[in-house]
């Protein structure tokens, strides 16, 4: 496996608030990353650097060996390299098809193609990823109309529909009904392995993120605490102090 | 799809027949289609891309100019011309003139087209109310520009190539180019809509940051929007001129708080974001104001102001979206269990 994303040294203040201090980290190629801290550690900023969101004041950020650090949201995203929303985002006027082929790969398409209509194929991958996640019942419902995890869910299922190379996901879980959570993660791990998408994932859930990540790293207060197997961030003191308060 | 089918069929053939069935209507309906030119383009952004822009009047007193110039400046000099301000100066042919109309309108359609090329990519860096005001900005600082120049006739405005045509027939003419063109919209967007860019500018309407998030290329799809409605407006603009014979820039092409607020009214009526809503609001509209400019002139626009409020307090998302609350169905909002696996 090689690293598909390579972070190394980015720093990102907000004001005097240091959000981000010299943080360097890899995502493996075909793996599961978690990143995990206390609230206001970092995470999303780190995230929001990766895809573009905002300019990082230094470092770099490699993405298939192609420095993005200088690049804008939308021309990174065609790049394959995706994120999703902790305040989950949809298209809230349109069905749950036409929110799904509307995230069809904009990379793959030409302007010509935006003037044709999707195909019977395009609506049949819909259709079966929106079965996929379970929203096929409510295919035709207005996106605003589901409830926040039903829209979780959607997001995620558009995220597929892109066909990334790598997945950000931002708390997939969170909102989401407990009992829900284990189909939830079934789903994450078959995105992996079936559709062969790299993910790297936020989380709060410690049963979730111990579950499926193969590497994780520890933020708090805006430094890399540490990181390795989940077995080693379990155990890890420092993370346990994070957690806990200690500092 | 039969059905429908036969609908266009009874409104295409009730738009042919009309000014023959109701000759002393013809102006009326005119306008009619003149409102529901102006505001299905506006629906373009403001419904279904969820820009609303206050200035897309600049389109339009920009096509009635560019539609002057050229039926104008093809066989004058058109400074000559807006000097001696009367035409019967210059004596015009009935095939001068038709070249005139046959080339200015389309030309007047894409000038204004490339005018939204030009400039969309620095509007759009505005959003929400931002986009409004500035886009008004731009409506109101051409209106004034255009009134200083000389060659353009200045604040006294420009006469047009006198028709060739009885003034009933000319009325007849000039209905059909209104409806034509109306039609031609209509069925362009209908197919418009259908298309992923229709998708793509919803997807921008809905959540923009969401549809940068996934790729897809928002200014492009803006750009193009708001200059494929520029066309039409242009084009209707350029009809307008040859309707009204002389016209002035700042309260008949420019006309910010007249036509520029009635196309947002009209759609705000109908219902934003919908293929219907903007061409109900139209006729709606153009019923109301008519009866108001008639029977209680002088009141008028105390009236127009009591619509406007009543819609924005109590009706916001217009008659088509006050359906789509309601009948939900009609719209295929459901729960559809059919073949689902899991």
């Amino acid at each position: 496996m090689s690293a598909i994303i390579d972070v190394s040294g980015v720093s990102k203040s907000f004001g005097g608030v240091k959000a981000n201090t010299d943080i360097s980290m890899t995502v493996e190629e075909g793996g599961i990353t978690g990143l995990i801290g206390p609230n206001g550690s970092g995470k999303t900023t780190l995230f929001n650097s990766i895809v573009g969101y905002h300019p990082v004041d230094g470092g770099s950020i490699r993405f298939e060996g192609q420095e993005i650090s200088k690049m804008l949201v939308p021309e990174i995203a065609r790049l394959g390299l995706l994120r999703t929303f902790q305040q989950t985002r949809i298209y809230g006027e349109m069905n749950c098809v036409e929110n799904m082929l509307i995230s069809l790969p904009h990379r793959k398409l030409s302007i010509w193609d935006a003037f044709r209509r999707n195909t019977s194929e395009d609506r049949e991958r819909a259709e079966h990823l929106l079965d996929f996640v379970g929203l096929f019942e409510k295919r035709w419902l207005q996106a605003s109309s589901l409830s926040f995890g039903q829209q979780k869910l959607l997001e995620f299922a558009m995220a597929l529909m892109n066909e990334p190379t790598v997945l950000l996901l931002d708390e997939p879980t969170a909102g989401i009904n407990p009992t829900l959570i284990n189909g939830l993660i079934d789903r994450l791990r078959r995105a992996n392995t079936e559709f062969s998408i790299t993910l790297f994932i936020i989380e709060h859930n410690m049963r979730v993120i111990m579950n499926m990540a193969d590497t994780i790293y520890c933020l708090a207060h805006g430094q890399m605490l540490a990181s390795g197997k989940p077995e080693e961030i379990q155990d890890d003191q420092r993370v346990i102090d994070a957690y806990l308060g200690a500092h | 799809m039969t059905k429908n089918t036969l609908l266009y069929a009874v409104l295409v053939a009730a738009t042919v027949a009309a000014p023959f069935l109701f000759p002393s209507y013809t102006a009326f309906l005119a306008t009619l289609w003149l409102f529901i030119i102006v505001a299905l383009t506006w629906d373009m952004t403001g419904g279904q891309m969820g820009y609303n822009s206050l200035g897309n009047i600049f389109f339009y007193g920009t096509g009635m100019y560019t539609g002057a110039v050229i039926a104008i400046g093809l066989y004058f000099p058109v400074g000559e011309w807006t000097d001696a301000s009367r035409s019967e100066v210059f004596s015009v042919t009935a095939s001068q003139y038709y070249t005139g109309m046959i080339i200015g309108i389309p030309g007047a359609g894409l000038f204004c087209g490339l005018c939204a090329f030009i400039i969309g990519p620095l509007f759009f860096g505005l959003r929400g109310p931002y986009f409004a005001i500035g886009t008004l900005g731009l409506a109101i600082a051409a209106g004034e520009i255009v009134s200083n120049i000389e060659w353009l006739g200045g604040g006294q405005g420009i006469s047009m190539p006198h028709s060739p045509l009885h003034p009933d027939f000319e009325k007849v003419l000039i209905y059909f180019l209104y409806a034509g063109l109306g039609v031609v919209l209509f069925g362009f967007l209908r197919w418009f809509y259908s298309t992923r860019f229709g998708a793509a500018i919803n997807a921008i309407r809905d959540d923009e940051e969401k549809a940068e998030a996934m790729g897809i290329h928002t200014l492009r799809y803006k750009t193009i929007t708001w200059a494929i409605s520029a066309v039409f407006v242009g084009m209707a603009g350029a009809i307008s001129a040859f309707q009204l014979i002389h016209f002035e820039p700042l309260e008949t092409a420019y006309q910010t708080i007249n036509l520029g607020i009635f196309m947002v009214v009209c759609v705000l009526l109908g219902g934003k974001g919908t293929l219907w809503g903007p061409v109900i609001g139209a006729v709606l509209f153009h019923v109301f104001k008519e009866v108001t400019w008639n029977y209680i002139l002088g009141g008028q626009w105390v009236a127009l102001g009591l619509l406007i409020v009543i819609i924005v307090v109590f009706f916001q998302d217009g008659l088509m979206g006050y359906l789509k609350h309601v009948r939900p169905g009609w719209f295929g909002i459901k729960v559809d269990t059919k073949g689902a696996t899991s």
